[in-house]
């Protein structure tokens, strides 16, 4: 039994003054339940989080006390996958035939300030000026780079696109386009990553509408099935962010796991993919991303970033809305985000950024703290 | 000057200094730092070779958010890496290098005891970070 997204709902990322990442999330629903054409006393279930902005199940105070089931998720950068997963497997499962997702959050400016302790670290740790996912970030794409021959312009060409990209999609945060030479002249902030590649913790929140098919037919939207969504964790010899050491014995990635396990429960391969939107943290991931997840083989992202392959106009335009990269992250939304992108270009809705070529197959995929990923992928 | 290390366990301050790792009894792994509790239980003290090959590096350019960061709060953009010990671990640590512009992965890095900040009392904290070794460019 399959799972269909019939309504999708956003509260626009950035920032939102008097706004509490709670209230964000309630907009998210009341629009997403909207969209869908149903009202909230039809919904039969609900999965929902944050990271820092507090517990979704409160919710119910605002959208109406129906007494429905309301299950909180707390997985990092997967929480919104994860809300996801929980939700496609109620309506799969058979039990339901409409329910809700939704993640939101927001975060203070600046960087990330992790505890070590809360990671199972050592004080010194952080201490002495390890603990920054920037750090990471930096490190991973370096390495790539000097293995696979990828260049710092490729990196600037990532960026450029994000904000290109950003600059026609409404719920973006950075709205204006900047050009290759500011990108790889502004600030660095961590070699080989300037100020322009990273994204920037943001607000914002997202929430989608799941029903069975027989449902989604009654109400007569585009059937944009969930042909696939995987979660998975870190596999042995893995790179992740916050490690004080890793194996000599190289391994694999959560991402590549996760991906294989959608393609094949999809059943489908990455060339069927007409649009994909990769975690891009910042400009080096996307990089990364496009191999982990198997559109391309490691070093050829230099060539298809030259040839502006995944542009909205190339062969797999990739982050169609500017990403991370432009739309900031609140880490519960990030994930659901990208699907409601995915939405929109599955119903060729997305205006000045809309993908030719009436796109039948779309791909999600979020990687984060300490090594998990959630792919999903949509077919119409 | 008095001086104390950043933490037990962590390095040892002999000739040619190392750090200390842990070696699992039921798997062989060998992890860095020496794990705490539980997990410590089934480890035996590992010493690190003092040279190894830097794997990887970035520079921190701006000072880190107080808490978790403890240094100094004059800030200097510090390099970091990491710096593979053949057949044992790969390990994340400050790098010295000052020359930013001389970072360069595959070049042999040694492990030094640097001063990293000073208690109330004066005292000196120490801690483990890897020094570039002139000249033996892999």
């Amino acid at each position: 039994m399959s799972a269909y997204i019939v309504g999708i709902g956003i509260h626009p990322f950035g920032r939102a003054e008097g706004m509490t990442g709670l209230d964000m999330g309630v907009a998210a629903v009341r629009s997403a339940i909207a969209d869908a054409g149903v009202e909230w006393n039809d919904v039969q279930f609900a999965y929902g989080g944050s990271d820092a902005s507090g517990n979704a199940d409160t919710m119910v105070s605002r959208l109406g006390l129906t007494g429905v089931q309301f299950i909180n998720v707390k997985n990092g950068c997967a929480t919104g996958g994860s809300a996801l997963f929980a939700a496609a497997s109620s309506i799969q499962s058979g039990e339901y035939d409409l329910g809700v997702a939704v993640g939101f959050d927001k975060h203070p400016r600046g960087a990330f300030d992790p505890k070590p302790a809360e990671w199972g670290l050592p004080d010194w740790y952080g201490d002495i000026g390890l603990m920054l996912t920037t750090q990471f970030f930096a490190m991973k794409i370096q390495r790539y780079m000097e293995l696979h021959g990828i260049s710092p312009r490729t990196l600037g060409l990532v960026a450029e696109k994000s904000f290109h990209n950003g600059a026609r999609a409404e719920h973006a945060w950075r709205r204006e386009e900047v050009d290759l030479d500011t990108i790889l002249n502004s600030q660095m902030v961590s070699d080989p990553l300037t100020k322009f590649m990273f994204c920037s913790p943001a607000e914002g929140a997202v929430s989608l509408v799941l029903a069975s098919e027989k449902k989604a037919r009654e109400l007569g939207g585009p059937m944009i099935r969930l042909a696939a969504a995987a979660m998975r964790t870190r596999p042995a010899g893995s790179f992740e962010v916050f490690a004080p050491a890793l194996d000599v014995e190289r391994g694999g990635t959560a991402t590549e796991i996760a991906s294989k396990a959608a393609f094949e429960k999809a059943g489908v391969g990455p060339g069927d993919i007409d649009v994909a939107q990769l975690q891009d943290t910042e400009a080096g991931a996307e990089i990364m991303h496009m191999a982990e997840n198997g559109f391309c083989k490691d070093g050829e992202q230099e060539q298809w970033l030259a040839e502006g392959r995944t542009r909205l106009d190339g062969s797999l335009p990739v982050n169609t809305d500017g990403g991370c990269i432009a739309c900031g992250e609140p880490i519960g939304a990030s994930g659901l985000r990208q699907v409601y992108e995915n939405v929109v270009q599955l119903r060729g809705a997305g205006g000045a950024r809309q993908v030719a070529g009436d796109p039948k197959t779309a791909y999600s995929h979020v990687y984060g703290a300490p090594g998990v990923s959630a792919v999903t992928i949509l077919t119409r | 000057m008095t001086t104390r290390p950043i933490a037990q366990d962590l390095f040892a301050e002999t000739p040619r200094p190392h750090l200390i790792a842990g070696r699992s009894r039921t798997t062989g792994r060998i992890v860095f730092p020496f794990p705490e509790g539980l997990e410590g239980q089934d480890c035996d003290p590992v010493d690190l070779a003092s040279e190894g090959t830097l794997w990887s590096w970035t520079v921190q350019r701006f000072r880190p958010k107080s808490p978790p960061y403890a240094g100094p709060e004059a800030f200097t953009p510090y390099a970091v890496g990491y710096v593979e010990f053949p057949g044992q671990v790969i390990v994340e640590g400050r790098l010295t290098e000052a020359d930013f512009a001389a970072l360069r992965i595959g070049e042999r890095y040694r492990t030094v005891i640097v001063p990293f900040a000073e208690d109330a009392d004066g005292t000196s904290i120490l801690t483990y970070a890897f020094e570039r070794v002139e000249g033996t460019a892999a």
